[in-house]
């Protein structure tokens, strides 16, 4: 049966009828929902894990019983993930792994654009990265026989594009897998120095081995035209070249772009006249194709920024760019925190006290844009309390004026350290925690903080206020944020006082299903002076027509704003 | 036959997911090939979202850009200006005439454009402009104004009405086939 599937559901259902077992992720756009999927299948364990390092562990565990296992981060979650991956390269595997990683050029979801097919290169493992949806499910179904076949942790890369792009998929049957009885090992699973320079030769052999593999596997293909050109590509950029040249010239599709065919390189280059390369963000064939001593175009031409279109090809090649009308000049239209977050009450009180803000990865890293311009910096997930310890151990005098805010899910990821750090390094910290009581961002994942799993079903739930004294905070409060003077006494309290604190601003997100919203709030126009100190929330739900105007279809009356109007003009 | 490129566009949380993979399921139904590009994460709190369909006998790229687009659906008139250049000359336009301010026009940084429909009819574009937030709420919802577009699609494409019912059942949660019907025969039905 053909069905319309978007790349990560066809990874998964690929990863499930080849035999998964268990999947253990932490969810990132645009990688979140391979794990959503898989967890609706009641015969394989499924879990979202507190981050992508734990995740990949736990994979790893599962391989070593004899399982066939997987785990799915986005691009920036692999570098988190990859201590144990480089020397999972090592171990090799038991039950068959694939480490899904999903790269996001153009960054519509993300704070950086690494290409992920350098930790291939790096970890020494091999590397399969479909084009589409059809490819998607083919490759990810056969990945664990490449990774059992080979002794070797599967990187299975993906793009934004392709992740959440739909596609015709002719389904198969679910292969079941009995798992390996489990062997004690310790000469191949110990990585101490004297078993690990024992592998190390045994992973340099493997690559040359799925090198050799690569010259004739079902990944790379030639496509065979009556042309002096030739292209090489990779992932979603084959489509591009398909879509503007059609089966008019040469080409050579990888599907497997570590480690590469270079046999089947060298005979598509013999054969043609001009070789390109065409690939998105960096030249990594390019690179190689050009130490084989081959004579290829690649960067010259093809941007190493941002995402392809059928557009870059053409534009590449000369042709004529497409009559089109004019777009008219509208103002930008960028993503806000939602009327009735619970992050903005706090980021008002922050922003009103012109408090030196150290942020974090969630939602809340809207509360940059204006009107609020409440943050000073956005690195990477746990940066705002490890870099605030650094911030105030560099300047003490900004301690009474500067915090960190981090989300419950990025708390439980990576702030947790960072906080012992601030205790036992003993920085006067202030490190405010958003709990909206949900993994917010990437579409409501539950976290160890919601007291559910990934199913919805009850699990242990963190005790944040009780972490956090055991991590060394003695001063830890929790207050509202819909409760602006609330927020503003705790923030001021906490920053005058000689210690470091941990103030929990607590209120699940106004999209969960379970929150009850109030009616929507009105304005008085009568009473409005139109004096726009509303106006400096930056919620969606208002706007100034002359007076204040609150759009009904938005507002869930949280009652922030009527709080701020000095002339009881909103209720 | 050749591919045929649509978008779909509008603001975050409007339904445009819905929209297209209702579109999506329709279009398997009757047969083509069909690749449709939806939009996660960052861009769906409230940004501007864009997604795209694309048909025919064999479909190659997920995308459309400068000049492609057969058709446009857009579920806020501002964003039917925005994408403007992906059309190709005399493609059309079904354009809600809801007007969502956008944080630059709210916070009093920039004014909402007057007069972008007409610069497109002036260029050629065949613009289909009316309110389908007053008939989504008549409907039960407004939330339903991407089916109430879908509807005023459907009425000039060559599927049936019970093709469509069928792929609605598809995509559709059981709670809101109701309203979403009755949304779809408003656009359907529609008079301009």
């Amino acid at each position: 049966m053909k069905k319309l599937l978007i790349g990560n559901e066809a990874i998964a259902l690929g990863l499930y009828h080849g035999g998964l077992g268990l999947v253990s992720s932490y969810p990132g756009t645009p990688s979140t929902e391979i794990t959503e999927f898989l967890s609706k299948f009641d015969d394989i364990h499924s879990e979202w894990a507190p981050n992508e390092k734990v995740a990949t562990e736990v994979a790893f565990g599962a391989s070593l019983a004899g399982f066939r296992s997987a785990c799915a981060m986005k691009h920036v979650g692999l570098n988190v993930a990859a201590d144990p991956l480089f020397t999972l390269s090592y171990t090799g595997v038991t039950g068959g792994m694939v480490v899904c990683v999903a790269d996001d050029p153009a960054m519509h979801s993300s704070q950086n654009e690494q290409d992920s097919r350098h930790y291939a290169i790096a970890a020494k493992v091999p590397m399969l990265e479909p084009s589409d949806s059809v490819e998607a499910y083919a490759f990810a179904r056969s990945a664990f026989d490449l990774s059992e076949r080979f002794d070797t942790p599967v990187l299975f890369r993906s793009c934004t594009r392709m992740a959440h792009s739909q596609a015709l998929v002719e389904l198969g049957e679910r292969e079941e897998k009995a798992p390996k009885e489990y062997v004690k090992q310790p000469q191949k699973y110990i990585m101490a120095p004297a078993n690990a320079i024992r592998r190390h030769p045994f992973v340099e052999q493997r690559m040359k081995d799925i090198a050799e593999y690569a010259e004739d596997c079902p990944y790379n293909r030639v496509e065979t035209a009556d042309s002096d050109i030739g292209i090489i590509t990779c992932g979603t950029a084959y489509l591009y070249v398909k879509e503007v040249f059609g089966d008019s010239v040469n080409i050579l599709k990888i599907g497997m772009p570590n480690p590469l065919p270079e046999k089947m390189i060298r005979a598509f280059a013999a054969k043609v006249k001009k070789l390109f390369v065409i690939e998105e963000l960096d030249p990594v064939i390019e690179t190689q194709v050009r130490a084989m001593g081959i004579d290829v175009t690649g960067k010259e031409l093809f941007p190493m920024v941002g995402e392809f279109s059928q557009n870059t090809i053409r534009r590449a090649f000369g042709m004529e760019e497409l009559p089109c009308p004019e777009a008219p000049q509208v103002p930008g239209r960028p993503p806000m925190m939602c009327a009735g977050c619970p992050h903005r009450g706090m980021f008002y009180a922050l922003a009103k006290n012109k408090i030196t803000v150290l942020g974090d990865i969630g939602c809340y890293t809207l509360g940059s844009a204006p009107p609020l311009t409440a943050l000073d910096s956005t690195l990477c997930m746990g940066a705002s309390v490890s870099g605030i310890h650094g911030f105030l151990a560099a300047r003490p005098e900004m301690a009474g004026k500067t915090v960190a805010v981090i989300g419950d899910s990025t708390f439980m990821h990576s702030g947790m350290t960072g906080l012992v750090n601030i205790a036992y390094n003993a920085t006067n910290s202030t490190v405010i925690i958003l709990d909206n009581s949900i993994t917010g961002m990437t579409g409501h994942q539950q976290n160890p903080t919601t007291g559910y799993n990934i199913k919805g079903d009850p699990a242990a739930k963190v005790d944040l206020e009780a972490l956090c004294h055991a991590l060394g905070i003695r001063r830890v409060r929790v207050v509202d944020p819909y409760d602006l003077k609330m927020c503003e006494e705790a923030v001021k309290e906490e920053l005058a006082a000689e210690e470091p604190s941990v103030i929990i601003s607590r209120r699940p997100c106004v999209l969960l299903k379970y929150v009850k919203h109030n009616p929507p709030l009105k304005v008085d126009s009568e009473k409005c002076r139109s004096c726009r100190r509303c106006m400096g929330l930056g919620c969606p739900a208002i706007s100034m027509k002359g007076k204040a105007r609150i759009d009904s279809t938005l507002c869930v009356g949280c009652g922030v704003c009527g709080q701020l109007c000095a002339f009881d003009a909103i209720g | 036959m050749e591919t045929t490129s649509m978008m779909i566009v509008g603001v975050g949380g409007q339904g445009s997911l819905l929209a297209s993979r209702l579109l999506g399921t329709l279009l398997t139904d009757l047969g083509y090939d069909v690749k449709v590009s939806e939009v996660h994460g960052m861009s769906q709190r409230g940004g501007s979202v864009v997604t795209y369909v694309r048909f025919g006998d064999k479909v190659y790229s997920p995308i459309v850009t400068r000049g492609e687009c057969d058709c446009m659906i857009s579920f806020e008139k501002l964003e039917a200006a925005r994408y403007a250049s992906c059309l190709k000359p005399g493609g059309r336009v079904i354009v809600n005439t809801q007007e969502i301010d956008p944080m630059p026009v709210i916070t009093g940084n920039a004014e909402y454009p007057g007069d972008v429909l007409e610069s497109l009819k002036a260029q050629g574009v065949k613009v289909e402009a009316f309110d389908a937030l007053t008939p989504a709420e008549e409907a039960g919802s407004a939330r339903a104004v991407n089916i109430v577009l879908m509807g005023r699609f459907a009425a000039g494409f060559t599927a049936t009405k019970e093709q469509w019912t069928a792929a609605m059942e598809k995509v559709i949660k059981p709670k809101l086939l109701g309203v979403n019907k009755i949304a779809f025969e408003k656009g359907w039905n529609l008079n301009i």
